[in-house]
């Protein structure tokens, strides 16, 4: 699928601030950055604070009722959506390391993290 | 003159951000701002309906958006899936509103000079 943008690229970053479950939020942000991989736009995500746990392995959302949707970021890669980043300090305050995540991703701290979000043409926070 | 984008993701009355959208959305458009389009996500949907009925002394959101976008002809875009899952569908979206889809959204972004969003 093919949308027309245009000819217009711009750089969007999807910043993910919430547990996956408990609130809708993480799952209607990766709604919306499938959609803008028609586009072809430049997209970038980043985990922050409880947002890195939506890319956490081992997910299991059977006794909650509620489907778990992290498989679909490893889909991420086929739509040409390979910019993760997650942000260090939130990561290891959680007591999180890289190879705990289900996709490969570039772990950067907070000052490099303000100067990502200060280059990028459209942010959506989630 | 910039062109601004504006995204809802909270519904009206239990978060400001409606408000704040709103009053901002206005002020813009005052300035000699043009709004692209205000788009409804997330729980932003319920900004839409029809059957909201606030008490007589409140301030009425969802009428305050119609008049808004009639008297200055912006386009207010409710999400589909979103508003779906939530029971907003044409039958009860107010008029003014038009339900679309996420792609939008994201034309939104590209096309406006600035996307501003208003969440919790």
């Amino acid at each position: 699928m093919e949308e027309d943008a245009g000819g217009k690229v711009k750089k969007f970053l999807y910043i993910n601030r919430k547990a996956p479950y408990g609130t809708i939020y993480a799952l209607e942000s990766l709604e919306v950055v499938l959609i803008s991989a028609a586009f072809d736009q430049d997209v970038s995500l980043a985990f922050l604070d409880d947002g890195v746990y939506q890319i956490v392995k081992g997910q299991h959302t059977k006794p909650i009722d509620v489907k778990n949707f992290s498989p679909t970021y490893r889909a991420l890669e086929g739509y040409d959506i390979e910019k993760l980043y997650v942000e260090k300090e939130s990561m290891e305050a959680r007591g999180l390391k890289e190879e705990d995540f289900i996709v490969p991703v570039k772990v950067i701290d907070t000052a490099d993290m303000a100067e990502l979000m200060e280059s990028q043409d459209v942010i959506m926070s989630f | 003159m910039m062109k601004l984008g504006i995204l809802i993701n909270e519904g009206p009355y239990t978060h400001q951000a409606s408000d704040t959208a709103y009053l901002f959305t206005k002020a813009a458009i005052e300035k000699g701002h043009k709004i692209h389009r205000v788009f409804f996500y997330n729980d932003g949907v319920y900004n839409a309906s029809r059957l909201t009925e606030p008490p007589q002394d409140d301030r009425h959101i969802v009428n305050r958006w119609q008049k808004l976008a009639k008297d200055h002809h912006i386009d207010l875009v409710v999400c589909v899936a979103a508003a779906l899952r939530r029971g907003i569908k044409d039958e009860n979206l107010q008029e003014g509103f038009r339900i679309s889809g996420l792609g939008q959204l994201v034309e939104t972004g590209i096309q406006s000079d600035r996307l501003v969003t208003f969440g919790d």
